[in-house]
């Protein structure tokens, strides 16, 4: 197999290659024309086995930014998986079809599978409740736009900390950012798993504090990062709606806190931010959602060689 | 008493811990091997009280990884000749593929016939604890 970059998980890129993918973005922003031109004649194959709203459009957004055209599937049940097609064998065709691929899968390492039948580039777009990279970029370049860099920051993340693939992969990544603080923040059935609190502690100097009460440390934070919490993750439909309502932000929750703070929030959100909270200045998860297509356009330029 | 002559070429697997024999046995050899065998179990040990044996005739290759798997005391002695040619302590793999399964039931290794993990040891104190190379979660492995 030739040497191809994949992006299965962010340790897949050094810090360095994060900046400048982020850094990028940001040119790619304030100087979309720039780049109209820079994937012309590339197809990004976007393969998506389980349902996306953001990721998959802002994929689709990039490319065509890119000037490149796109093919691939939404509905598993349109492909030759549904008739029992593993994975290594999809991804082989498609390689012939396209020249980057993305991909979304409900089980959990199916990317990193995936890479390793690949000749082109595969990019994680979520796999199950595992890494979603992409989000992580998407996270960094918001952070590193609205709060003038990534590091020193002291960061809540709120809600589904088990099952929330986004939690898990930008936790991990601002670890090696030089995080001031982290505070975990969910109800202890949906706490972050003990291996990344532990691979945190082991190899950062960073403190973490796991608490249930959001509204403790509202006037302490820099970045408050609500998540939903996910009812696809739950094989128990009890277990969900006991939980679902844990933690909603509302105007009156938010007073205390800084005013430079900003909210984050993957979407989709159910109801765990209030509609009325959408108004605050701090709150830019929309901002967040458009940013995420720059930074993408720059990981698709990058894994195709164009910059 | 009940005595077993020794063997002139082949493998004696030692100080495997009594009751375990019998699994090792059909693990790693009873679907292929056509040499005489024996099993031995419960033959008294000075250092685990019984233990139990297996003595295989004209054949070198099992994997030794298995062994680490199953209780780090196994010794394995490759005999030739009627001579013992080497002695070998299992270790505990670091590293192991095809013996465990990934305990996460979001697993990709679960539904694809093309994904068999690579599991990596993170712990070995009291449980041997392996990370999945797909999904990274936890499994505990008990033989």
């Amino acid at each position: 197999m030739k040497n191809v970059r994949h992006l299965i998980e962010p340790k897949d890129l050094s810090n360095s290659e994060i900046m400048e993918l982020v850094n990028m973005g940001i040119q790619m922003e304030e100087n979309p024309q720039d780049y109209v031109n820079l994937c012309k004649g590339k197809i990004l194959g976007s393969l998506f086995f389980e349902p996306s709203t953001r990721t998959k459009f802002s994929f689709d957004s990039a490319m065509l930014r890119l000037g490149g055209n796109l093919m691939g599937f939404t509905d598993v049940n349109t492909t030759s998986a549904k008739k029992g097609e593993s994975l290594g064998d999809t991804i082989k065709i498609m390689g012939a079809y396209t020249d980057i691929i993305v991909m979304r899968h409900p089980k959990e390492g199916a990317p990193k599978l995936a890479s390793e039948y690949s000749t082109i580039p595969i990019i994680n777009g979520g796999d199950g409740g595992h890494q979603h990279p992409t989000q992580t970029l998407t996270d960094l370049i918001t952070i590193k736009k609205y709060k003038n860099t990534v590091s020193n920051h002291t960061i809540a993340l709120c809600g589904d900390l088990k099952f929330g693939r986004t939690v898990h992969s930008l936790i991990k990544t601002l670890a090696r950012f030089n995080t001031k603080k982290f505070y975990l923040i969910s109800p202890k059935e949906l706490s972050l798993p003990k291996s990344i609190v532990n691979e945190i502690k082991l190899n950062y100097d960073i403190e973490i504090e796991e608490t249930s009460e959001l509204e403790a440390v509202m006037d302490k934070i820099d970045i408050l990062y609500m998540t939903r919490i996910q009812k696809e993750r739950f094989f128990n439909e009890e277990d969900y709606i006991k939980l679902k309502n844990s933690y909603i932000l509302t105007n009156e929750k938010i007073e205390p806190a800084k005013k430079d703070m900003i909210i984050m929030h993957p979407l989709p959100r159910v109801n765990e931010i209030s509609k009325e909270v959408d108004d605050d200045k701090r709150a830019i998860y929309f901002e967040q959602a458009r940013l995420g297509v720059y930074v993408r356009m720059a990981l698709i330029a990058k894994l195709l060689g164009a910059i | 008493m009940l005595t077993v002559n020794g063997i002139n070429n082949g493998i004696v697997i030692d100080h495997i811990p009594a009751g375990k024999g019998p699994r090792i046995f059909n693990t790693l050899f009873s679907a292929h091997v056509n040499s005489p065998v024996v099993l031995l179990m419960n033959v008294q040990s000075k250092t685990l009280g019984k233990k139990d044996i297996i003595k295989i005739e004209n054949e070198y290759n099992f994997d030794l990884n298995l062994l680490g798997l199953i209780d780090k005391h196994i010794t394995v002695n490759i005999i030739k000749n009627n001579k013992l040619k080497e002695k070998i302590n299992v270790v505990v793999p670091k590293k192991i593929k095809g013996f465990i399964k990934c305990k996460n039931p979001r697993c990709i290794s679960h539904t694809d016939d093309y994904a068999i993990p690579e599991f990596t040891l993170i712990s070995s104190n009291g449980t041997l604890k392996y990370s999945c190379s797909y999904c990274e979660e936890i499994t505990e492995y008990k033989f």
